[in-house]
């Protein structure tokens, strides 16, 4: 018998993922690390982490990072891109760390182009710190810290991510995906490997948020959190391509 | 003919893959793991499972291999 | 590189780093310090250098840091309120293990304060504003020519320790031109193979990291790093002293004030008083020993700073109340002249012989 699905080789030995059971970070780690085997990519990549419920991204690839204060990667992976052109840099953070905290630094590397790639989870909340209410909550969500849900009035409005990072001209590449199905999770890895390559041929900044779930802070089971992405988030953020350098080519 | 393996040791007991299979042929099992949670089983006594890899997909431990 | 030029100390300290083999420099806009940051975007590209305008200090400081995760030299250069923006990536950069050269010219705070010239980061710079227990290496140049030489020492301890390093210079030496000469650098190259990450090539993935594991394991770290600082102080402690040895009172000050104690003490001693003085060159480590010595001598000190008493607290520490220290200070502005501390110094004096002790002026 032959292995059709096995684990990727650059995924570290004996590794456990540190997420909650059931939520959508896990298979961005994986699509991110199939990436890395299928593109032979594992020699020149340097990932700039982040601090959220991926900090312990170094657990689980076998490649080099250096970790990024909150917010901070992409500045961190600037850094590292332009004392290292020849090397393949990314960023892995959550919605809080790239479009909260790290807004200026995030939008600054995709305007001025830099040659890396940025991968943004997008599950409506701030995971690591319990459930509070963070840039992409959506309107009406319940939270530890909107226990009301959030209105326009103390809250103002959820931010749309990709589209933002889509005006940007240094941008080469950003689109929205999500991980609730199969359909979905495959053109993740499309959006993600454009992500990457577009960084590869020297386009410019490549940008992929991902719509994911988070059970444990949505008290839901993992199919219901699913569901919720597919039916709630989804019309509220939609799946697409908002910028591809590489259609004019 | 298809084969999935489990790794009972990475899976956290989401039950994703009880739910995706087309055929329903992963269920939750009777043995736990060290915190207690059902793990789930691989069960094909027709050998039915055509190894689409779904499960595998929707798993977010990378806990399931798939063999054909 | 071995003849004498006339340059400011801002461009003095870019052409340095030039020297020392910066490889990129990522910087945001701050007077008195903007002259490093426009000297460098001009120059960089010419070596086929890296020059990044960054978006805030923030983003700059953190530039730096991931860029010198990968062994490659880097600095920043900012000013006061704007080095208060980079002290998050300090206190990761000091637990990270990263050499960050981070140069200071400070203009006077609190807040946005103003662009004349003072030594109030003292404390930001020795004592950190970040989270947790750290040090960094604090170098505080009184010349142009230093400005050029400790540039050179900063890119060499930050290798050397992998620890950040500060120079902490001021308006006043930033915007002052002086004879300086460049010459080479006199550092070895440090080899940074060890730990740089370069993608994992024929090795399995390293990680630079701060985020502690367990608790066992983060105080060993913590308790490694400050015994990495105690090499730093055995090694690298230096200050400069002059007429002390018969010296009743030794005139301490840093940075660029050093050049008016010295002025100070030849006038003093002009009128037979028997005056002496003390300059740290490493505010961190602190030449706390010493000090400590020349207190025991029964040598009185007086230190001369533009802040509100930040270098004093360490002197008084230092000389675990062997003898007096007083303060002549001014918290920013105009520079203490050479009158103005002269005549303090003979009323501490004074008052000393009545038994007295001024604490300030």
């Amino acid at each position: 018998m032959q292995a059709v699905f096995s684990t990727p080789e650059v995924m570290k030995k004996d590794f456990r993922f540190t997420f909650c059971p059931g939520c959508d970070h896990g298979i961005a780690v994986r699509l991110v690390a199939e990436l890395i085997d299928e593109m032979n990519l594992k020699e020149k990549t340097i990932c700039s982490t982040c601090v959220g419920c991926s900090v312990f991204l170094y657990d689980f690839l076998n490649i080099d990072c250096v970790e990024a204060p909150h917010g901070r990667a992409c500045a961190s992976a600037t850094g590292v891109k332009r004392t290292n052109p020849d090397k393949f840099v990314f960023t892995y953070q959550g919605d809080g760390d790239f479009a909260s905290i790290g807004y200026a630094e995030s939008m600054h590397t995709a305007i001025r182009g830099e040659k890396v790639s940025a991968i943004c989870i997008n599950n409506t909340t701030y995971g690591m710190t319990g459930g509070q209410l963070g840039p992409t909550t959506m309107m009406g969500q319940v939270t530890t810290t909107s226990p009301f849900g959030r209105n326009k009035e103390y809250y103002g409005y959820p931010m749309k991510i990709a589209e933002q990072i889509a005006l940007c001209d240094g941008t080469a590449f950003s689109a929205r995906v999500a991980l609730d199905s199969v359909p979905h999770i495959n053109q993740a890895k499309q959006a993600l490997r454009k992500a990457f390559e577009v960084q590869l041929e020297g386009l410019g900044f490549g940008f992929v948020e991902i719509l994911s779930s988070c059970p444990t802070n949505w008290h839901m089971t993992p199919e219901q959190a699913h569901d919720r992405v597919k039916n709630e988030m989804i019309p509220v953020f939609p799946l697409g391509i908002f910028k591809d350098l590489t259609e004019n080519k | 003919m298809g084969l999935i393996k489990i790794n009972n040791s990475r899976c956290k007991s989401c039950y994703i893959c009880t739910e995706t299979c087309p055929k329903g042929l992963i269920k939750k099992s009777e043995e736990t793991n060290r915190l207690g949670d059902y793990l789930v089983k691989f069960e094909d006594k027709d050998n039915s499972c055509v190894a689409c890899a779904m499960c595998a997909k929707r798993c977010p431990d990378l806990a399931i291999e798939v063999f054909k | 590189m071995t003849d004498k030029v006339l340059i400011k100390g801002n461009y003095a300290i870019a052409q340095a780093a030039i020297n020392a083999g910066c490889q990129c420099y990522f910087g945001y806009p701050i007077t008195p310090q903007t002259e490093i940051g426009e000297y460098l975007s001009a120059k960089m590209p010419e070596l086929g250098r890296g020059y990044v305008s960054a978006e805030s200090e923030i983003g700059a400081i953190n530039m730096v840091v991931g860029a010198a995760a990968t062994g490659a030299k880097v600095m920043t250069s900012s000013s006061s309120c704007a080095v208060a923006l980079m002290q998050e990536a300090l206190s990761y950069a000091c637990s990270d293990e990263v050499p960050v050269v981070l140069v200071n010219v400070m203009r006077a705070g609190p807040g946005l304060g103003y662009v004349y010239p003072a030594q109030g980061d003292y404390n930001q710079s020795v004592y950190g504003g970040g989270n947790g227990d750290y040090k960094i290496i604090v170098l505080a140049p009184a010349t142009v020519q230093e400005c050029i030489d400790f540039t050179y020492r900063a890119f060499y301890l930050a290798r050397k320790y992998r620890n950040p390093v500060i120079l902490l210079a001021d308006g006043l030496l930033g915007q002052m031109m002086e004879p300086a000469c460049f010459g080479e650098n006199p550092y070895p190259e440090v080899d940074v193979s060890s730990w740089a990450l370069t993608g994992a090539k024929g090795r399995d993935g390293k990680a630079i990291y701060s985020c502690a594991r367990d608790e066992k394991a983060h105080i060993q770290k913590i308790q490694d790093l400050f015994k990495k600082f105690e090499l730093i102080s055995k090694n690298e402690t230096s200050f400069e002293e002059f007429e002390t040895k018969d010296a009743d009172i030794v005139l301490t000050a840093f940075g660029s004030m050093t050049r008016n104690i010295k002025a100070a003490v030849r006038v003093l001693r002009e009128r037979g008083l028997k005056v002496g003085g003390f300059r740290p060159i490493t505010l961190s480590p602190f030449p706390h020993k010493r000090i400590y010595e020349l207190a025991s001598e029964g040598k009185d000190f007086a230190v001369v700073e533009m802040n509100m008493g930040q270098m004093f607290k360490d002197v008084k520490y230092s000389t675990e109340g062997k003898s007096s220290v007083s303060l002549i200070n001014r918290p920013c502005g105009e520079w203490l002249s050479v009158e103005e501390i002269v005549a303090s110094v003979e009323k501490i004096l004074e008052s000393k012989k009545e038994g007295i002790y001024a604490s300030s002026i």
